[in-house]
């Protein structure tokens, strides 16, 4: 048994016997803590792990908690049917919030945040319907199966079965497919796209969860107070929200029950204790609050969690066990060799003045290495880009397997069965190697967000991680299997990025400077995986700059030299062309 | 509504508007230099308007102990960072910026409070009080974090902001004031009635969105804010030091903030978090501008003020939902004309 499930169990009975053990004014403290988990859990998939931001939680705790108090005491309908509204209600309000901020950079959705903060905060205590300023009084109690959630007690059972199991769906969560998509977002966007993976539409779902979590806090503190008024969701309430997920650790699931546990007792600490040292009321503990987010923000920015973390295994990774063998995922048919898969005409590509890819065409065909090559800012990577769609062709046109591919986004053409490397190598640090691998498998699963939270993905990411694991066994890595990535040599990482691109099953591998770093027998067993890859069917559009490695691999070339193709052929050919020689080595006066 | 009334919002909601303007420019200023989003501005406004209201009673504003206590927390990180780098002979520059200035303004305050002296000096005492608050602000929470994501200065923006809002209400009291006008002139132009005090308003932030232009395009300091905002590392490959560039933008920033305070205090009775409304306008402003073009956020500022001035008159208590929702079709025209996902992925 690993020191975080001994952690997680002991916390667990805590909660069990705490109702028990506690006096009334613990039991409501620990309603409040529950309570807050809830909308914090929300902000750390959010702003954690997806790496957006938003300080306006509390306004979807408002439409949780006024939706049901409206429903109620107005309509006198069921608690549960005002559940249903809040959500719901919820859910419109953040799609429509959502889709029109994900697609904008960071900053825009923080700002927003606070802005329809205001918005709200004033229209929840300036509407009728909701009783302005005074809010709405006599909310019943919920009832479930006749038992009647009146006490603080009951309140109790429900909030925090409730968020325990919000805690365990985001944690399943973020060990499924889904989840690691979420986890690219942050830090990885752009391979992420390059992998298939629909950004926006992760971010929405991420935006979305975080609603609802915060609209179904809202709900319970509704019928637990009995009483709901626009105090309680004023901005500042949504600035303490984002604070308790970055003391918690925002990139960790159970840092959201720290974090809303220091901050909700300090808070009540402070309150009581302040005032009495200054004898005259004021909002000391927001002073408080602030000054401790500023050294915590300049030395430990992952929040406290990561340390909890460390006091629990000894800083040391466990081995990750190998996955597994399940029934092997499908496989892609490869075009026959020598028919044509790749061609580019008249490609073009500027940043501002300069044309970093000028009027390039060539044409690839099935089963062959086709090697890249030229000088440094020869503009072979920015060709790399146009043909994955990481960059817009700014003229001209690519066809792949007889479709023109140029215009589509990267993540439809990784559908194709393009699969690629990075020259910077765009590994998820933090993510163990079969992890950062398995992404590149994310087209071959199907399983969503919500049966990775309830756990019904199973059977498939077993298949997933299979395919992720021979992989990285194809490429020699497997001693490392549940190592981060981070902890690799450069040269490995590479490797890693070699095997990312093989698990989505490609048709067509583009590797940008593979062998960069390898030492000689890396280089070699690299070479012969690729001709163990052409062997298979597969065609490979390689960049190097190691010219040993590349004349002994390719079936052809292409030389460019800045941004044009000055030389196509085979290698020996190549090797002789004055023109190639010259853009190598300087001309000859 | 009759063509009196039309006018009258019109020129109450050009008044707004250009303080908003005024304030887009800096948060944008602060933004592209910097990239944080500088939501502590509204409490440099609050600090300013209240601190004017209570010298113009004779009383002297908590802002001295804000400015007093500031400066000695940078001067004690000042002196720590000066330790482990073992230069001592920056300890005589530490004490005199950090610790001298702000003494010698908050004595200089104290003398000057119970002697109410004329307004304008009084305006430059507050100025005094509040600017230096831009730098102190900046070295305390910014600096150690200047490589840092967007996102996580965001957050820095928002602890400095509960820290600087709790200390207003400490220091202010929860009942708003305020200031007398300038001026109580008014005249006639063509068919509306215009108080003096509005054209000093919209003469004033003329005047310094002018000077900020000049700054710009004229001075070596101008020059390196604008290097540094269009390439950062490019700018400190060629020697533009970026603590330079953050406490010059944040200088500006206080000043802009002070300027507003001192502004707005005749026209509206302020309380101790009224500024962070104010600066948030000037958020949605910038916004409007599209984060990133000055004449746009400029014009948008203004675009809000009017927007808020016949908002107050239709539906006054819905006045700031309607302002603060105004973002939502702006978003959504942002977010239609941007083809390519935007994005800045964060450094691990």
């Amino acid at each position: 048994m690993s020191a975080g499930r001994i952690a997680m169990a002991l916390f667990i009975g805590f909660l069990a016997v705490a109702p028990f053990a506690l006096s009334e004014f613990y039991v409501t403290l620990m309603n409040y803590i529950g309570l807050a988990t809830l909308v914090t859990l929300g902000l750390v998939l959010l702003t954690g792990v997806a790496g957006l931001m938003s300080f306006g939680q509390q306004v979807f705790v408002g439409f949780g908690a006024y939706a049901t108090g409206v429903l109620t005491v107005q309509y006198g309908a069921s608690p549960w049917l005002g559940l249903g509204a809040g959500l719901a209600f919820t859910a419109v309000a953040a799609l429509g919030l959502g889709l029109i901020t994900v697609r904008l950079s960071g900053h825009y959705l923080p700002i927003s945040t606070i802005a329809w903060g205001i918005a709200f905060y004033f229209a929840f205590g300036n509407l009728e319907l909701l009783g302005r300023y005074d809010g709405l009084q006599g909310i019943p109690a919920i009832s479930l199966f006749g038992w009647n959630v009146e006490s603080g007690r009951d309140a109790y059972a429900l909030i925090w079965v409730a968020t325990l199991a919000a805690l365990l769906a985001a944690q399943n969560l973020l060990d499924s497919r889904s989840g690691r998509a979420i986890r690219t977002l942050r830090f990885r966007a752009t391979m992420a796209e390059s992998f298939g993976i629909d950004t926006a539409q992760m971010k929405l779902i991420v935006f979305l969860y975080a609603a609802l979590l915060a609209a179904l806090s809202g709900w319970l503190y509704a019928h637990f107070l009995h009483f709901v008024s626009p105090g309680a969701f004023n901005v500042n309430i949504g600035i303490e929200y984002l604070f308790m997920a970055v003391v918690g650790g925002a990139s960790q699931v159970w840092g959201a029950v720290i974090g809303a546990s220091l901050l909700t007792l300090l808070k009540e600490w402070l309150k009581d204790i302040l005032p009495r040292l200054f004898a005259q009321s004021g909002n000391y503990e927001a002073i408080v609050f602030g000054l401790l987010m500023l050294p915590l923000l300049h030395r430990a920015r992952d929040g406290l969690m990561p340390l909890f973390a460390r006091l629990g295994r000894g800083g040391r990774n466990a081995p990750a066990p190998r996955p597994r063998a399940g029934p092997a995922l499908p496989r892609r048919a490869v075009p026959a060799a020598g028919e044509p898969l790749l061609v580019l005409a008249g490609v073009q590509k500027n940043f501002g003045g300069l044309a970093a890819v000028r009027a390039l065409s060539f044409e690839m065909r099935g089963g062959e290495i086709l090697g890249l090559i030229g000088p440094n800012g020869a503009g072979k990577s920015t060709a790399f880009n146009l043909v994955t769609g990481v960059l817009p062709a700014d003229a001209g046109e690519v066809h792949y397997r007889g479709a023109r591919i140029d215009a589509l986004p990267a993540r439809r053409i990784a559908r194709l069965g393009i699969a690629r490397t990075f020259q910077h190598v765009n590994l998820i640090g933090g993510m163990s190697v079969l992890e950062n691998v398995a992404i590149g498998a994310h087209l071959r699963g199907a399983k969503g967000t919500l049966a990775a939270m309830l756990r019904l993905d199973r059977d498939e990411e077993r298949r997933l991680l299979h395919e992720a694991a021979s992989q990285v066994e194809r490429v020699g890595l497997s001693a490392h299997l549940g190592d981060p990535s981070a902890s690799l040599a450069l040269g490995q990482q590479r490797l890693v990025e070699i095997a990312r691109a093989l698990a989505a099953d490609p048709v067509l591998l583009l590797l940008d400077e593979p062998a960069a770093g390898l030492r000689l027998q890396e280089k070699r067993a690299l070479a012969a995986l690729l001709r163990g890859l052409r062997a298979e069917g597969t065609s490979i559009l390689l960049v190097e700059h190691d010219m040993d490695f590349v004349m002994g691999l390719v079936d052809r070339l292409v030389v460019m030299d800045f941004g044009e193709k000055i030389a196509e052929g085979l290698p020996r050919e190549i090797q002789a062309n004055p023109l190639v020689i010259e853009a190598y080595l300087g001309g000859i006066e | 509504m009759n063509s009196d009334i039309f006018l009258w919002l019109v020129q109450d909601g050009v008044v707004n508007g250009a303080i908003y303007a005024l304030l887009a420019l800096a948060l944008l200023l602060v933004f592209t230099v910097t990239r944080v989003i500088f939501v502590p501005q509204g409490e440099l406004i609050s600090f300013a308007a209240l601190s004017l209201a209570l010298l113009e009673a004779g009383r002297v504003p908590g802002t001295i102990y804000i400015l007093v206590f500031g400066g000695l927390a940078a001067a004690a990180i000042e002196v720590v960072v000066a330790w482990r780098e073992r230069a001592a002979a920056r300890l005589p520059r530490i004490a005199l910026l950090y610790v001298a200035l702000p003494l010698a303004v908050a004595l200089l305050v104290a003398w000057a409070a119970p002697r109410r002296f004329d307004q304008w000096i009084q305006v430059l005492l507050v100025l005094a009080m509040v600017v230096p608050l831009g730098p102190i602000v900046y070295r305390i929470a910014y600096q150690p974090l200047a490589s840092a994501s967007v996102l996580v200065l965001f957050i820095v923006s928002m602890a400095v902001h509960y820290v600087l809002g709790g200390l207003s209400l400490v220091f202010f009291g929860g009942e708003g004031l305020r200031s007398s006008a300038f001026s109580d002139a008014k005249f006639r132009l063509g068919v509306v009635e215009v108080t003096a005090q509005s054209l000093w308003v919209v003469a004033a932030s003329l005047v310094l969105i002018v000077a900020l232009w000049l700054l710009f395009e004229r001075s070596i300091y101008g020059k390196a804010l604008r290097a540094t905002a269009m390439n950062r590392v490019g700018a400190r490959l060629v020697g533009i030091p970026t603590v330079l560039t953050g406490q010059l933008s944040f200088l500006l920033a206080a000043l802009i903030g002070a300027v507003s305070g001192v502004l707005v205090s005749p026209i509206t009775t302020v309380y101790y978090d009224t500024g962070f409304l104010i600066g948030l306008k000037g958020f949605v402003g910038a916004i409007l501008g599209g984060m990133a073009s000055y004449p746009l956020a400029a014009l948008g500022a203004l675009v809000l003020g009017l927007l808020e001035s016949f908002a107050s008159f239709w539906a006054s208590a819905y006045k700031e939902t309607i302002v603060f929702t105004l973002i939502v079709p702006v978003l959504v025209w942002l977010s239609l004309r941007s083809r390519h996902i935007e994005e800045e992925e964060e450094k691990e």
